[in-house]
């Protein structure tokens, strides 16, 4: 490793001090054939029924490391689990990364040792990679960018346009706990609270329950904007009405509680580690023994049906006996939570 | 989890919402002041629990929105200024004054930072003495005894670069207000957390025109209890000051929180959007702590003629005139992420709460199992 101990505008700038950065830093932890080939391009065989999914998500969290990961981490389980949501087998990352000047070395490797930590727990390479820097004040501390790409099994489609009336709604696990454990880190915040962020990958779960069913409809994991986005777009992008049960719901005591306190609503608040599917009634019970049989889906719920009084509209029975309308969040909750 | 499902049992909700059916006989309006209440009302579902004959209005208890375009304008020029650190709290920098909003401000490079609390206010003024910190306080007699305490604090501290922007603003002056514009309201859910400083006294101007009034908490079953007992003394004839909310509220009040904060403030006119100019209905820092006060550290005059958007409906939402449906603004011009009215800029704004929450049609409860 560089005697330097911090990111230097060097770094980026494409000479010596670049390829250090790369060799010091990146290739032990990302260490893969086509990584190691550093040629400009990856080049790789597609899957046998030809089809990809391909998608792309930028991290700019602030704290840089919190409880339950870091940035690295979180870059590497967002770009998965939107691939392994899509109904697709996450294979291969790029990873770009955009460093201040002055960044510690010492927390750069750290990110990376991470981000590699999680690739392989996810079973992708990461396979190209970008490092530019800028001056101080330019950006702050670290952002990532991370694209992957997914092998499509025969079969399975997810789509919003195949929700039907009468579909279960599942979700996975507890909500709020990321955007929570995030919140209460921040300056004038502190909460003391044990939580920690829900950040995990989810694509061995979806693969358990797409083995229980293949026609499994529609998928999302509700990050950012919370389980009300989430919903709020399959019933937009489906045109049909969504009606769920408070009650069913698993929250946390503690994340109910900051919530209370600070008058958030949960259903707004982030989650990283959790999906919601859309799923054939007839089938939704074997689906959803098959997710808590898997530690990601553990306390998994049905939590509604499509259907209720209005194409796109989410409707909600309170916990108490009356009902209320879904709405999105508007405007920003919190800030570089992912 | 414990102090909260006990208020939230949807059984004794059923038994509520029984009797309620019952024992409401002629058509009433009631008002929930609070903006805190309308929230409660609409999250849970409650209108859906009470029988046709009772119409729930809401009121003006929305302190952020009550916030006049004049006085966020003012606190946009002292943020421009080059000695001066802008201190608000987080939900009024999106609210519109007439040029734009404390973010846009912030967003351009105005020195505009968010605290959680006047204390906070108080550390950047302790941290940054070469800066004069303002902060922007806003908030009915639940906030006002937390800003005259930091203006105490910073006095403690010898700070001479803490000053208050005050657009406090007063309950009994506004309830007043609203008692002289002969408004058809038949009883008042009264603020929880407001009362628990002030005491009950002031009720009295309503109980006097014959007004029941019910002191409510924020939980469903505490607003739906409170309901229940507005109609009970309805029924009987009665128009007395009832306390639902006694967990928290004595009737004479936080006498200490009182004492501060009428140590520290005089009761000023005071201009609210959306209903103008109230006498008497604002808080100025005055007397030994008129040094305080950003108005005359500066020289600002907070132009007391407050004009409302065309078209918008928020001073007869304002009033329990109208409801927010009535409007023709209201999910189409206006909306949270670009508010016309007052009643839309806060989330716990009258339109912002129908907004989010409000369904179009009545739903017949579903009855919990036991």
């Amino acid at each position: 490793m560089s005697r330097r101990k911090f990111v230097t505008l060097a770094h980026g700038g494409g000479g010596k001090a670049s390829s250090d950065l790369i060799e010091d830093i990146f290739m032990p932890e990302f260490s893969n054939e086509l990584l190691e080939s550093l040629s400009d391009g990856a080049v790789f065989n597609a899957p046998p029924g030809g089809r990809l999914a391909f998608s792309t998500d930028t991290f700019v969290i602030d704290p840089v490391f919190f409880p339950g990961g870091d940035i690295g981490s979180l870059a590497v389980h967002g770009t998965v689990n939107d691939l392994a949501v899509s109904g697709s087998v996450p294979k291969y990352l790029s990873a770009g990364f955009v460093l201040e000047e002055g960044f510690s070395l010492k927390e750069l490797k750290k990110i990376a040792r991470s981000m590699g930590e999680a690739a392989r727990e996810c079973g992708v390479s990461i396979v190209t990679g970008d490092t530019k820097v800028v001056a101080r004040g330019g950006a702050d501390k670290i952002f990532i960018n991370t694209s992957g790409i997914g092998f499509m099994p025969d079969g399975v489609e997810i789509s919003p346009k195949r929700v039907k009336k009468g579909d279960m709604i599942i979700l996975s696990g507890s909500i709020g706990e990321h955007g929570i454990a995030i919140l209460t880190l921040r300056k004038g915040l502190e909460f003391d609270t044990e939580l920690v962020s829900d950040s995990r990958p989810l694509h061995e779960l979806v693969k358990t329950m797409l083995e229980a069913e293949t026609g499994i409809r529609m998928m999302r994991d509700p990050t950012r904007g919370g389980l009300a986005a989430a919903l709020n777009e399959i019933a937009a992008s489906s045109g049909n009405g969504i009606i769920i049960e408070e009650k069913a719901i698993p929250i946390k005591d503690s994340v109910r509680g900051v919530c209370e306190i600070l008058g958030l609503d949960v259903l707004n608040v982030a989650n990283e580690g959790k999906l919601v599917a859309f799923v054939p009634p007839e089938s939704a019970d074997k689906v959803l023994s098959a997710m808590r049989e898997h530690p990601a889906g553990r306390e998994a719920s049905i939590i509604g049906s499509v259907g209720g009084t209005e194409p796109g509209r989410v409707e909600m029975k309170t916990e108490f006996i009356g009902s209320r309308i879904v709405e999105p969040l508007v405007g920003d909750q919190l800030p570089r939570i992912c | 989890m414990k102090y909260m499902t006990e208020f939230r049992d949807g059984r004794i909700a059923e038994k509520i919402s029984a009797a309620l059916a019952v024992e409401s006989k002629n058509n009433v309006r009631i008002m929930e002041f609070c903006g805190g209440h309308t929230i409660s009302l609409l999250k849970y579902g409650i209108p859906d629990l009470l029988p046709e004959s009772i119409e729930m209005v809401s009121g003006p208890g929305c302190p952020v929105c009550v916030t006049s375009k004049a006085e966020i304008d003012a606190a946009i020029e002292l943020a421009w200024r080059p000695d001066v650190m802008l201190a608000s709290f987080g939900d009024m920098i999106r609210v519109p004054g007439t040029k734009g909003s404390l973010r846009q401000a912030k967003a351009e490079g105005a020195d505009v930072r968010i605290v959680y609390s006047p204390d906070d206010a108080v550390r950047l003024a302790k941290e940054n003495r070469e800066k004069k910190v303002v902060f922007f306080a806003v908030g009915f007699e639940t906030t006002a005894p937390v800003t005259a305490s930091s203006v105490k604090l910073a006095e403690s501290l010898n700070l001479d670069n803490y000053f208050l922007l005050s657009a406090h603003k007063t309950t009994p002056a506004i309830l007043a207000a609203l008692l002289a514009e002969e408004i058809n309201l038949d009883g008042f859910v009264c603020p929880g957390h407001v009362t628990a400083i002030t005491g009950t006294e002031m009720y009295g101007i309503l109980t006097d025109a014959g007004k029941p009034c019910v002191v409510s908490g924020f939980e469903p079953l505490d607003i739906l209890s409170s309901i229940l007992s507005i109609v009970r003394q309805i029924n009987r004839g009665a128009a007395e000051t009832e306390i639902e909310y006694s967990r928290i509220v004595a009737p004479e009040g936080n006498l200490h929180a009182r004492r501060i904060m009428e140590d520290v403030f005089r009761p000023a006119d005071a201009v609210w959007r959306g209903l103008g100019v109230v006498p008497a209905s604002g808080f100025k820092p005055s007397g030994d702590y008129r040094r305080f006060n950003a108005c005359e550290e500066f020289g600002i005059e907070i132009d007391m003629d407050e004009k409302e958007t065309k078209g918008c409906i928020c001073d007869s939402i304002l009033r329990g005139l109208k409801k927010p449906p009535d409007c023709k603004l209201f999910k189409t011009a206006c909306t949270p992420e670009d508010p016309v009215g007052a009643c839309m800029v806060s989330d716990e704004g009258t339109c912002s709460v129908y907004y989010r929450f409000h369904r179009a049609q009545r739903v017949e409860p579903e009855i919990v199992p036991a």
